[in-house]
């Protein structure tokens, strides 16, 4: 064996990665929102739960979400490499090697669905089993390549968590978890497209086909707009059908119209680097109306729990 | 690796993937405590009481 074959046998059998590697391959920042709305759709659920069998369904479910994400990352090294956002990730920076994240990403599928049906219920297990494989087969593998309605229907996949908390509680799913993924579902595109009006040029080195590169940036703007259009009234859903309350409002009302105006920013600025700074608007501004919208609902559960204690505090002094 | 390809002595670790393979095996462990860990909880918090009281 030539000298540079032996240098290459040895680095194919030597692991370069640090645990910190693996714990990339999860996406941790993914990981943080599927957390996040996890534990929003388990604790407006009626009925009880342990808090520490609670814990561990979010773990489960944040477990899960990692794993869809180094699967992600196994299957789309190649695609991954060509970017300048994701070059960096753990396998096209030579790290880790393919077969360690395509085992890390397949274990702890399984891994994590057990250990939900085992701890909570086969449904909220069996919902997660198939968020992992919506995410992964679906639109890694048959989406993301194909179509630029890619992010559109893999959105599915990101807004599932607050139905897997939910059925975490009561074992089956019902109109307020739907509403939930509603929301999430429809915020999924603006604010993917708006990353991808300032990526186009790495998407399209990378071969994907976003709707920036395939029906280009004034159909992505009108696109925006009208999501963002149906998004609104449908952040505003749980208040009509009951389960949110005041504090709720204020967010989405507020948050709402700013998405709207961000929305309207995108496609109206037509001046390259106003457009720019709008798409990043709308991009991170999305990002903390999805985080308002559910921390609001994390907040009024808290305040309907504590309300007790406030009303006793209250006897006990006056 | 067929026993021609395989260096004398074997494959020799350089320092810094020696201190990598280590942080790795730590990893693991702490890993393989915690779903003990894990699963002593589920067990105790599921079951509760009722883990002692099942026919032999």
């Amino acid at each position: 064996m030539s000298e540079l074959g032996a240098e290459l046998r040895r680095e194919s059998l030597i692991s370069n990665a640090d645990p910190e590697d693996f714990i990339a391959l999860l996406k941790p920042r993914v990981m943080s929102l599927v957390v996040f709305t996890a534990l929003v759709g388990l604790v407006i659920a009626p009925g009880t739960i342990h808090p520490v069998i609670g814990f561990i369904a979010i773990f489960a479910i944040a477990i899960g979400g990692g794993a869809s994400g180094a699967l992600n990352m196994w299957y789309e090294a190649d695609t991954d490499a060509l970017m300048r956002r994701t070059m960096n990730r753990p396998i096209p920076g030579g790290r880790v090697s393919r077969g360690e994240a395509l085992s890390f990403g397949l274990f702890l599928s399984v891994f994590s669905v057990m250990v939900l049906g085992l701890a909570t219920n086969w449904v909220a297990a069996g919902l997660l089993a198939f968020t992992i494989f919506f995410y992964v087969v679906v639109y890694t593998i048959g989406l993301k390549r194909y179509t630029a309605q890619n992010i559109v229907i893999g959105g599915a996949a990101g807004a599932l968590p607050p139905v897997i908390g939910w059925a975490a509680v009561t074992g089956n799913v019902a109109l307020e978890p739907m509403i939930l993924f509603g929301i999430i579902f429809l915020w999924t595109p603006p604010h993917f497209w708006a990353l991808a009006l300032v990526k186009c040029e790495d998407y399209g080195r990378a071969g994907i086909p976003m709707l920036p590169n395939v029906a280009g940036v004034d159909a992505t703007r009108l696109q925006i707009l009208l999501y963002t259009l149906v998004l609104v009234p449908c952040g505003l859903a749980p208040l009509w059908f009951g389960f949110a309350g005041m504090v709720y409002a204020a967010a989405a009302v507020l948050g709402g119209a700013m998405m709207l105006y961000w929305a309207v920013a995108i496609y109206r600025v037509r001046e390259e680097e106003a457009f720019r700074k709008a798409c990043w608007r709308m991009f991170g501004g999305s990002i903390v109306y999805l985080f308002a919208l559910f921390a609001s609902l994390l907040l009024e559960w808290l305040g309907g729990r504590l309300m007790p204690f406030a009303a006793l505090t209250k006897g006990y002094f006056t | 690796m067929s026993a021609s390809e395989t260096p004398p002595g074997g494959v020799r670790l350089t320092p810094e993937e020696k201190q990598r393979q280590n942080k790795r095996s730590r990893a693991i462990g702490y890993a393989i405590a915690g779903l003990c860990l894990l699963f002593y909880v589920i067990t105790v918090f599921k079951m509760g009481p009722a883990i002692m009281s099942r026919s032999l």
